[in-house]
């Protein structure tokens, strides 16, 4: 299937790719078909600088079970990471 | 008989007068033969969508591919050109007519040209191919797995995906529909709906269907990929252009 569900919002960080870090301003995050990733559908991520052309980006395409183990590994690093900052 | 392809790219005005890549593959023989456009899929202008040009070219026709994001700029990587349009909200129906407006009459300017040409695409590229069939002159059109010709509206990120059932009217060419039966863009109660509405409004269609076959069938490197589908819907495309390409 082609779900076309996509959410986009501003970014700041760097990510690297093949020709070093960009400082990523924008991501968009979609389920949809990999061009590379062994699975019908996958979760994916564009981190990209647009202003340095379509080329500026860092792109991930993980199972959705790996999506959701990521997403969640985030969020509790980042609460335990704040629970320690106010301890 | 001489079974010789002949594959380059090459740039053509396009829509709004924009500079547009497209990918021909054409037989080297000198016989007069019918054309066909392909619409590539939302993932963009990628090496799979070229293997089946080609593969058309061995078939006996002249092919092309226009790049539906060219004015990203060139030399862009496919799959980075499609990011960035992903994120911009998709492509306008109105400029990708255009586009393959233009390319359907490339085929035809050839001196090969027996002045028929067919429009076949995948995914969405199924999608602009009903469009392209209910708007352009053409002699057929091929629609492989379109999604979001039926249903209740565009998603809110790709607001240019706007349904096109009550375009059914519309198309001026036979249609060859191929879907999953486990596909969910479309359904296959969409499918049934896309079927009906052809019906109702009296225009030449098949559609064939098979079980054990979801989204992207015809994807060779893809786990989608579905062998048994895949190889009956390019008898049925190739049974379905001899028709209707027939010079």
């Amino acid at each position: 299937m082609c779900t076309y569900v996509t959410e986009t919002f501003p970014v700041a960080g760097s990510a690297k790719g093949p020709s070093g870090w960009i400082r990523v301003t924008d991501a968009a995050v979609y389920f949809d078909h990999p061009v590379h990733a062994s699975a019908d559908h996958t979760l994916n991520i564009d981190l990209r600088r647009p202003a340095d052309g379509p080329s500026a980006r860092v792109g991930v395409e993980l199972t959705a079970e790996s999506a959701r183990a990521l997403a969640e590994s985030i969020l509790r690093v980042l609460d335990e990471s704040a629970a320690l900052a106010h301890a | 008989m001489d079974t010789s392809i002949c594959a380059e790219t090459v740039y053509i005005t396009g829509d709004g007068g924009a500079e547009i890549e497209m990918y021909v593959a054409r037989p080297q023989s000198d016989d007069w033969r019918g054309g066909m456009v392909f619409i590539h899929h939302l993932p963009g202008y990628d090496r799979e969508t070229k293997e089946f040009v080609r593969r058309a070219a061995d078939a006996g026709y002249d092919a092309i591919c226009p790049n539906l994001y060219s004015r990203v700029g060139r030399d862009v990587a496919p799959d980075d050109a499609a990011a960035k349009v992903r994120a911009d909200g998709g492509v306008a129906d109105v400029q990708v007519m255009g586009d393959v407006g233009v390319a359907v009459e490339h085929l035809r300017s050839l001196p090969t040209s027996n002045g028929k040409v067919a429009v076949i695409g995948h995914c969405s590229g199924g999608r602009q191919t009903f469009l392209a069939a209910a708007t352009l002159p053409i002699d057929a059109a091929i629609v492989c797995y379109g999604g979001m010709i039926a249903g209740d509206g565009p998603p809110p990120q790709l607001p240019s995906m706007v349904p096109l059932l009550d375009r059914a009217a519309d198309v001026g060419c036979p249609m060859l529909g191929l879907f999953g039966n486990d596909d969910q863009f479309p359904t296959p109660a969409q499918v049934d709906e896309i079927d009906k509405a052809l019906t109702e409004a009296g225009k030449n269609h098949e559609f064939h269907r098979y079980d054990g076959a979801g989204h992207a069938f015809f994807s060779p490197d893809r786990t989608a990929y579905r062998v048994e589908a895949a190889l009956d819907g390019w008898e049925r495309i190739w049974a379905f252009v001899a028709t209707h390409l027939k010079g």
